[in-house]
């Protein structure tokens, strides 16, 4: 297998996300067709899918899926001893997988359903935040080990191959979930990295992104300080990361968020309200280093919620559609109406402009409590 | 004593088109030109010609080439002209040697090792001429995080924010104070700083009660180890307030504008009696360490009610980045780096030439170290000394700065030819001179025209690159190493730039 050579990857990809706002789950297949709908916005490079409400049987656990990169048996076995040490393995098993399915040199991946065991210093850190250590204690420590997903309650399935490819592999088909996040990617180089196949995740945040990110290295550099390592090298590590800090850590709504990493211009600022001017001109201040510059649309996700953006200048696509309680996010309306002819509404929003799902009330106590 | 010295220019004048107008021996401060008894012809002491190019440019004629004396000693890559002649004046005159600007040694300049990115194809250009290109930075310390309140409506910062400074470029104008420079140069600074949007910073001078109610906000005052002119209406009037503990042409020693400098004017801005020496300490004489140093940025901030960031400047040394550490940590709000070319009115030529590293490698350093220890948005940094041209700015940024300051370039914008006699006050140009004659040649709002002209043109071309490379905001290319490669570098350089190279 071949490992990117570059820090960040160039791509071009398609993006979809569908989610149902009342909490009801349903399986892969039509997000499935959407994918298929935009086969030509990616190159059978890379294809993933992120699931919510995967796992109610063990919800009150972290599922971590790992990937194992060459069935590098050292590696398997160096994973299996490092959980032991640091969570209660409730369940284990290997991930099924479909050996007809038109995929090349998969690797190996197990999900493991733990429980945190903090011992010494650890006992300080949350559990959310003894989770990422040890998860990237094993991204940049043990070789050919990539812990792909490790949230609650729900997974990633994702590698090398057009996105219906990959599902066929996983056989999301049979996988149920009330949001699900795919992507299809058209990398410039990087082949063959199963793990630089989107989406990206950490914890319950999922991230899919179509961009090249040309504030990369600003934007590492200062999540760096935050103890956050970019190890996959994509670009989209770089937004996961960033979702994570500011809404997780720092505890700021999207509707925040989105002018930190898309902020409006000063031009724009400048002219508005006293209020508003002082909000915004600070936003842009004491983050100007998140700002994400270039081209990229995200579709990001958590339970109870997705969303997507794009960059200020909206220099990559993205549609939005309803249904009644369904929510669409995608690279283009045809992929939305290939699954839903009959839409209530559908629009294009503004650069830098989030789209918002969340779950309703009820839902939410359904789902997340 | 007979002196051994070649001249070091030559004046060659074109008979067929000089018509002994007179406006050479008018312009030329240095006594190369005079008349002959009976006023018929002007006679050429080309030996005392610095090549300033004053003549050259006001003949009206054009009659006038100046153009280095060609006749040397024997060819010799080791005892070098200059090695020879640094010898004989100092067996002459038996002292230091005097110089002015920057240095001048071809040790490498990695800026121009330094090449810049762009897009192709995966993701777009954009045009500066069609959308909109930032340029506005902030200058101070920022917050970890920012807490936010939202109720119903109503979105309310909770954290509380420290004083940070805003300029519409990330260019602003270095401490050049008033007695090294004529007060029309000093106007011209301040006068472009409040046109443009930027700041300039006064030097240890002083700022002149005059000039204090209208460019106080664009002014960085600088309070540095001889205290001139500092009182708190000075500190109070400010944009900001900068301790400057040293300069890149001379990292460890101190200052001395000479008393024939200190004129009734100057004397009042700086508090010292007139035509007395102005001696600036080699140290802060109340910072010996750098608590010392905390605590005069505690005292600053205290006179000033915590309302103004406190920079502190230092020259580019060995331990740069351990020292710009402590400097964050001592709670200055901005720290200036003043690299190995940085200019000087007096310099000791053995302190310019041969004490300091290049700001290239400061700026990597202090901004990975300050990264490395989680600190770097606890300040901002700006790079100082040699920035000759846009794209030294934006390498600068990318390396990690926040801002650049300029100060021989903004000098050459007013008319400077980089002649490097500064320290003799004589300044052709009306720059660097108290002589009210030379003075007067420089007039202040057309030096202002040029140096907004300067600033202007180059953020034009800050955003050409920005865009160029798919950004549209300045604070994208901050630290953003991956826009840079390098040419021509050893593994070690990249190594310390923090930057790969070309092709890799």
């Amino acid at each position: 297998m071949i490992k990117p050579r570059d820090d960040k990857d160039f791509q071009a990809c398609g993006l979809f996300g569908v989610m149902d706002r009342s909490g009801e789950r349903f399986n892969g297949k039509m997000v499935v067709e959407a994918m298929k709908n935009m086969h030509v916005r990616g190159n059978g490079l890379g294809g993933g899918f992120a699931v919510y409400g995967l796992y109610p049987e063990y919800k009150d656990y972290y599922c971590l899926h790992v990937m194992i990169q060459d069935w590098n048996e050292d590696a398997k076995r160096e994973v299996d001893k490092f959980l032991d040490a640091n969570f209660d393995i409730v369940h284990d098993e290997e991930i099924p997988t479909n050996e007809d399915a038109n995929v090349v040199n998969p690797p190996l991946f197990w999900r493991y359903f733990v429980y945190p065991q903090k011992k010494g210093d650890d006992k300080r850190l949350s559990d959310d935040d003894y989770v990422i250590k040890k998860v990237m204690y094993i991204n940049t420590k043990i070789k050919d080990a990539y812990v792909i997903s490790s949230g609650k309650n729900m997974g990633v399935f994702k590698g090398v191959g057009f996105p219906e490819d990959i599902a066929e592999f996983f056989m999301v088909e049979k996988y149920k979930g009330y949001i699900w996040t795919a992507h299809s990617r058209f990398p410039t180089n990087t082949p063959g990295w199963w793990g630089g196949a989107h989406p990206f995740c950490i914890l319950d945040w999922t991230v899919v992104h179509n961009g090249e990110i040309s504030s990369y290295g600003t934007n590492k550099r200062y999540l760096e300080m935050f103890g956050y390592y970019c190890t996959l090298q994509t670009d989209t590590e770089v937004m996961a990361y960033a979702f994570d800090l500011l809404m997780r850590r720092q505890k700021l709504p999207i509707e925040i968020v989105a002018k930190i990493l898309a902020p409006p211009m000063w031009d724009i600022i400048d002219h508005m309200d006293e209020k508003r001017k002082k909000l915004y001109t600070t936003l842009r201040m004491v983050y100007a280093p998140l700002l994400i510059n270039g081209p990229w649309t995200v579709i990001v996700a958590h339970h109870g919620e997705m969303f997507g953006l794009t960059d200020r200048i909206r220099l990559r696509p993205i549609t939005a559609g309803e249904k009644g309680d369904l929510l669409f996010l995608s690279s283009e309306e045809s992929a939305i109406r290939a699954v839903c002819p009959n839409l209530d509404r559908v629009w294009t929003p503004h650069g830098g402009e989030p789209v918002i799902g969340r779950l309703n009330e009820k839902a939410l106590k359904k789902v997340v409590e | 004593m007979k002196s051994h010295l070649l001249p070091d220019f030559i004046v060659e004048r074109l008979e067929d088109r000089c018509n002994r107008c007179g406006v050479c021996v008018k312009q030329c401060p240095w006594g190369v030109y005079s008349w002959n008894d009976d006023k018929t012809d002007i006679l050429i002491d080309y030996t005392k010609c610095v090549g300033c190019q004053r003549c050259v440019v006001y003949c009206p004629n054009n009659a006038l080439i100046v153009k280095p004396y060609y006749g040397s000693y024997r060819p010799n890559a080791y005892w070098t002209k200059e090695v020879i002649s640094d010898i004989k004046k100092q067996a002459e005159q038996g002292g230091v040697l005097l110089v002015g600007t920057g240095s001048d040694r071809p040790y490498k300049v990695y800026f121009d090792h330094i090449l810049l990115n762009a897009s192709q194809v995966t993701n777009p250009s954009i045009d500066p001429l069609r959308e909109p290109m930032e340029l506005r930075t902030f200058l101070g310390r920022k917050p970890d995080q920012l807490e936010i309140e939202i109720r119903d409506d109503d979105i309310e910062i909770k954290t509380e924010l420290y004083p940070n400074l805003v300029v519409e470029t990330p260019i602003l104008f270095a401490g050049m104070s008033y007695g090294a420079i004529s007060k029309n140069a000093f106007l011209a600074l301040a006068m472009a700083s409040k046109e443009f949007g930027t700041l300039f910073c006064t030097g240890e001078g002083g700022l002149p009660k005059d000039m204090r109610e209208e460019y106080g906000p664009v002014a960085i005052v600088q309070c540095a180890s001889g205290r001139f002119g500092v009182d708190p209406e000075y500190l109070n009037c400010a944009a900001a307030i900068e301790i400057k503990i040293g300069q890149g042409a001379k990292p460890g020693i101190g200052g001395h504008l000479p008393g024939e400098k200190v004129t009734a004017e100057i004397s009042a801005t700086r508090m010292i009696p007139e035509g007395t020496d102005a001696l600036s300490p080699a140290p802060h004489h109340d910072i010996y360490s750098i608590e010392d140093l905390s605590m005069l940025i505690y005292a600053l901030k205290e006179a000033t009610n915590y309302e103004k960031p406190v920079f502190v400047k230092i020259a580019a040394v060995h331990n740069v980045a351990a020292i710009a550490s402590g400097i964050v940590r001592a709670g200055a709000d901005v720290i200036v780096i003043d690299g190995f070319r940085g200019g000087t009115g007096a310099s000791p030529k053995v302190m310019r030439d041969h004490v300091g590293i290049p700001i290239e490698m400061a700026i990597a350093a202090v901004d990975q170290r300050l990264r490395e220890e989680g600190i770097r948005h606890k300040c901002s940094i700006i790079a100082s000394g040699g920035i000759r041209c846009s794209a030294d700015v934006v390498k600068a940024i990318a390396l990690g700065a926040d801002a650049v300051y300029i100060g021989t370039a903004a000098l050459i914008a007013l008319g400077c030819t980089m002649c490097q006699k500064c320290y003799t006050g004589k300044c052709a140009w009306g720059i660097c001179t108290q002589d009210p004659n030379l003075a007067k040649r420089l007039n202040p709002k057309e030096g202002a025209k040029r140096l907004v002209n300067l600033l202007r043109a180059w953020s034009l071309e800050i955003k050409d690159m920005l865009g160029g490379m798919g950004i549209n905001a300045i604070e994208s290319l901050r630290g953003n190493r991956e826009h840079l490669r390098g040419i021509g570098l050893e593994d070690w350089e990249l190594r310390v730039l923090g930057i790969k190279g070309a092709g890799e």
